[in-house]
Formats: C-alpha cells, sequence, structure tokens
C-alpha cells in the first residue's frame, strides 16, 4: 500500500469513534501494544527531546526504502508514533520524503503535532523526512 | 470597585462573586467549560484590570515623563501612581526602589549582571536552592561563567524543603550573593526566607527572592523581611503580561551600574562622556510598558481590596481538600509536601507519564501543567521527567477541585 492509502484507511478506522474516549482508548491501546524499538536504539544518539516527552527513532535502510522504529516515554506520544511509523515504515525512500500527512489532522490529532506542544513528534516527523531525503 | 465585595456581617469575602469578575472563566475549553488550575504559570485578569488599560489607552495614552502637554503629564500621572500602588503593595520605603521591569526574569537577569558583574570574582560563589526556576540558575550560570565565579547549591529533602544545616555549610565568606524563591513554582514549598536573610545577613550577605509565585498568595513586606532584593512578576498577580517589578534597597542600587542604556535612564549625553539618571529612572531605560504598568496598578487594588488574609485562607482550603481528595486515589503519588506549602499540588499517576494525564485533562476541560516547570534539576533531584501541576488561584473553588479529582480518576482508568 502506499503512504496515502495507509492514511485513507486509517482515516476510515477512526470515523467509527463516537467520542475523544474511544479515540484515546484506541491510541493508548496502540502505545501499550509493543516495545517499538530494540531497546539498544534507545539512547542519547537516537533521542529526540521534547520538552513535554521523549521520542526515540531508528532508521534502516533496504534498497531505497526505509524501515522506522520509534518509541516515547509517554504512551498517547507512543500510540502517534505506531500510527507514523505505519503510514511512513517500508516505503520508498523518495515518498517519504515528500510525504504529506493529512491523516493526523483529519482524525483530529492534530493539536499533538503542534510545534507548541513540544512533545518530540515534531521533531520525529522532520527527522522521518530527512532520511527519507537522505537515503531516496 | 463593586466586585470584591465583603459581606458586612461576616467580613467574608464572598469569593463566588469574584468569580464572575474574570471573563476568562466563563469560555470552554475542548467543548466543556474551563476548569482553570494553571494560575502558578500564569493568572487570569479580572475586568477591573481589563477596564483600567482599556481606558489608559482610551482616554490617558501619551509618552510618559517627556511631554510639556497635559495629556503627557496625565500618563505620566497614571503611570507613577502605580508605582506608588505597588510601594504601598510591598511596603517599601521608597518609590525610587521600586523598578519597572518586564517580569521576574527580567528582575533577577538586572540584579546577575549589574549587581553581579560589579561584584563577582574569581573564586567567588553565588548560593541558590535546588528548586529554582531556570530564571533563577542561568541568569547567575551567566555572570558566574563570565567571572570564573561558581554557583553553589543548597539541597532539599524528600519533602522538597531546604535542608538548612546544608545551607549553613554552603553560606561561607566566599558567598557574595543569595537568591532563592519565596515558594517554589514546582512544588508549591514556602521557604524560610526569613531564616536565609537573617543568617546571610548576620555575614553581611546580600539576599535575592524570586518572589514570582509568592505575591499572588502572601502578604509581602519587604522592610519587615529587611530583603535586599525582591522581584515578581504582574500576570501572576492578576495584572498583565510583559510587566513586573524588581524592589532593591536604594544604597545597593545607587552603587550598581545600569543595566540597559538609553533614553530616560540618562541625565546627560555627549559621545564622550553620558551620566546616569537617579533611581528609579536609571534602570528604566527606553519606553516603558505604559499600559502594563497602568494594569499592575490596577492589580494591585484589586488584590488589596480582597485582601492577602482571605485569598491566603481560601486558597489553603483548597489546597487542603485537594491534597487529600487526590491522596485517596490508588497509585498517586503528590510530589513536594513541605509543611508550609502554596496551592500548588505536583503529582504523578504511578506508571503514567505526565503528558498522557495532561492529554485526558485536556479533553475534560481541566487546564493543568505538565512537565518539568523550568525546573530540570529539580525534577533531576527527585529522579522523575516531571510532574503533572494543579495550582489554585483565589477564583477557584471546590467543584474545580472536584473535577480535577475526578479528571484524574478517569485518566487513571484509561491509562492503567
Ligand atoms: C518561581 C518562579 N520564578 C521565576 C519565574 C519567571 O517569571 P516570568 O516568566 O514572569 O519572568 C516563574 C514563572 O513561571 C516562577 O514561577
Amino acid at each position: 500500500m502506499t503512504i496515502n492509502e495507509i492514511q485513507d484507511e486509517i482515516i476510515e478506522e477512526f470515523a467509527f469513534f463516537d467520542d475523544w474516549m474511544e479515540k484515546y482508548e484506541y491510541i493508548i491501546d496502540l502505545g501499550k501494544s509493543l516495545p517499538l524499538i530494540d531497546p539498544k536504539y534507545k539512547d542519547e544518539a537516537h533521542l529526540i527531546k521534547g520538552c513535554q516527552s521523549q521520542v526515540w527513532l531508528h532508521a534502516a535502510n533496504e534498497e531505497k526504502q526505509v524501515d522506522f522504529t520509534a518509541d516515547s516515554d509517554a504512551i498517547i506520544t507512543k500510540g502517534i508514533i505506531a500510527l507514523l511509523v505505519r503510514v511512513l515504515s517500508g516505503q520508498p525512500a523518495e515518498a517519504v520524503a515528500h510525504s504529506d500527512l493529512y491523516f493526523i489532522d483529519k482524525i483530529g490529532l492534530k493539536e499533538h503535532l503542534s510545534p507548541t506542544r513540544s512533545n518530540g513528534l515534531v521533531s520525529m516527523v522532520k527527522q522521518m523526512k530527512m532520511y527519507g531525503v537522505a537515503l531516496a | 470597585m463593586a466586585t470584591a465585595t465583603k459581606n458586612k456581617r461576616t467580613n467574608k469575602v464572598d469569593f463566588d462573586k469574584i468569580r464572575k469578575d474574570f471573563p476568562l472563566l466563563k469560555r470552554e475549553m475542548n467543548g466543556k467549560p474551563i476548569v482553570f488550575l494553571d494560575s502558578a504559570a500564569s493568572s487570569q485578569k479580572p475586568n477591573y484590570v481589563l477596564r483600567a488599560m482599556d481606558q489608559y489607552y482610551k482616554k490617558l495614552h501619551a509618552n510618559v515623563h517627556r511631554g510639556v502637554y497635559q495629556l503627557s503629564q496625565e500618563a505620566t500621572d497614571a503611570f507613577e501612581k502605580s508605582r506608588r500602588l505597588v510601594k504601598e503593595f510591598i511596603n517599601a520605603p521608597s518609590e525610587k526602589e521600586c523598578i519597572f521591569v518586564r517580569g521576574t526574569t527580567e528582575g533577577i537577569n538586572l540584579v546577575a549582571s549589574s549587581y553581579g558583574r560589579k561584584n563577582l570574582q574569581a573564586g567567588d560563589e553565588v548560593l541558590i536552592s535546588t528548586m529554582e526556576h531556570h530564571s533563577n540558575i542561568v541568569p547567575w550560570q551567566m555572570v558566574c561563567e563570565e567571572k570564573g565565579a561558581h554557583l553553589k547549591v543548597v539541597p532539599i529533602n524528600e519533602d522538597g524543603e531546604m535542608i538548612m544545616s546544608e545551607f549553613d555549610k554552603l553560606l561561607t565568606d566566599k558567598t557574595k550573593i543569595v537568591s532563592i524563591n519565596h515558594i517554589s513554582n514546582a512544588l508549591g514549598t514556602i521557604n524560610p526566607i526569613r531564616e536565609v536573610i537573617a543568617k546571610a545577613h548576620a555575614k553581611g550577605i546580600p539576599v535575592m527572592i524570586d518572589g514570582a509565585q509568592a505575591i499572588p498568595h502572601l502578604k509581602v513586606d519587604v522592610q519587615e523581611l529587611d530583603v535586599d532584593f525582591y522581584t515578581f512578576s504582574g500576570h501572576k498577580m492578576c495584572g498583565p503580561t510583559g510587566i513586573g517589578i524588581l524592589y532593591g534597597k536604594a544604597a545597593l542600587l545607587n552603587a550598581m551600574p545600569p543595566y540597559h542604556g538609553g533614553g530616560e535612564m540618562i541625565e546627560t549625553v555627549t559621545f564622550e562622556k553620558t551620566t546616569y539618571n537617579t533611581l528609579p529612572h536609571k534602570f528604566e531605560a527606553g519606553t516603558p510598558d505604559i499600559a502594563g504598568v497602568v494594569g499592575l496598578g490596577a492589580a494591585v487594588e484589586y488584590m488589596q481590596k480582597i485582601g492577602h488574609e482571605a485569598i491566603a485562607q481560601h486558597e489553603h482550603d483548597l489546597l487542603k481538600y485537594g491534597t487529600a481528595e487526590l491522596k485517596k486515589i490508588d497509585g498517586l503519588r503528590i510530589v513536594g509536601e513541605a509543611k508550609e506549602k502554596a496551592s500548588v499540588i505536583s503529582f504523578l499517576l504511578e506508571g503514567s507519564h505526565p503528558y498522557d494525564v495532561g492529554t485526558i485533562l485536556d479533553k475534560l476541560g481541566i487546564a493543568v501543567r505538565t512537565g518539568h516547570h523550568c525546573t530540570q534539576p529539580l525534577m533531576a533531584r527527585f529522579g522523575i521527567p516531571g510532574t503533572v501541576r494543579a495550582s489554585f488561584a483565589f477564583y477557584n473553588n471546590k467543584e474545580d477541585v472536584d473535577k480535577l479529582v475526578e479528571g484524574v480518576k478517569r485518566a487513571a482508568r484509561m491509562l492503567g
């Protein structure tokens, strides 16, 4: 699936939620589900410092395709990371570099990707795209 | 002021009525009536202050201390009236010792830069505490670095209180100034500043107090405290943002070099040499925040009308009630349990990150602060990434506390 196909799929899934509670419970579950990153990458070199929460990001590439793994100390941040990884990981580097992540706004989580929120997510998305540029 | 009314018979302040003075508290957040519990970061503004600033711009505005014309004189009168109000508010000996600054941050920077540069030498020490706000750490670090001086830090105990026996040891002949907060913004601890000042003065060492958190809650009398420098921000005491006060003893201020150069702070200027104006103008370069000063004056009047005693009592009741109710929640840990505490509750939910708790509370219309509260060394001392902080002002009520407690329970269920 392409980046936009996955985004549309997520938007459809989120349309089923009746209220913010259900939505956040789902994100929290995503956040709890699995460690997303190999613990050995949870180091200073992979750390993206936010004021509110911290994020670790690791990128591996195979044949012009980027695989992302990431983690956060905050569970809601981690749940949103799971969505971002689902959209961008395994995609062609070129597509990652030029991706437009409209799904975040559509599923009503825009506030979490606001620079003033300072949870590390804005920097993480920037970093992901930069890996795309570098590896394309 | 028709607002801050006291019930004459009981002499009790009607805080339900006072709450109605704050238009912002009528709005919603995320579709719910707002529960504003972040006054330690910045308080909301009563109509009385808003009206004063509006009227100033509509009827009095001109630049101050300059014009020969009547309007400028009236603006200057309004400006200087606020200085008088502030002087009375903190019981300063003289208006000249009340300098308008942008806020606490600028007050500390002014002293660190001006007093510090003049008086610090290599090997000297500046004494602060573990629970300082970054604005009472970084300015001192900067001047210490420049001068080869050292920053010394008084440790705290598990409850979040300064360990005074350690303070005694750290206060030495090398100490050139002590700078401590009156009340900790992250923990609510009320520090024993009387003792700090007495002990420092016994060794001839001046003391600066960061009063940002104290001024909205306690009666501050700078003469009674015998404090050398005391600074605070207007925006935490119902006044506008961008204006604050640095009080300093005249003898110290007179001996200090100016901080900023420019208009207003000079006596005569030639290209060869400038002589400086007298206090307080020496430290007030440039066109000041006149409307802000007028708003600050109105905030002082407003707070005084309610009275610090009533405010402190009301907030203490909320603190006691909130602490007791929150403690009933399984896995909730309060960070900072000093015996002397202001209406700030910092807490953690076991297994949950403060950001997650804050996010869910936000969805419920409850505004709290999460994170390190500009006190990273303090968080490091407790080995935590941050806390959730609820802070209560006099316009909060029991219902706000109940909503907070319900919200935290909901967050605990969702995150647990
Ligand atoms: C204890 C303390 N000191 C200093 C400050 C800085 O105040 P301002 O940002 O108004 O300059 C604050 C504000 O958060 C504070 O709580």
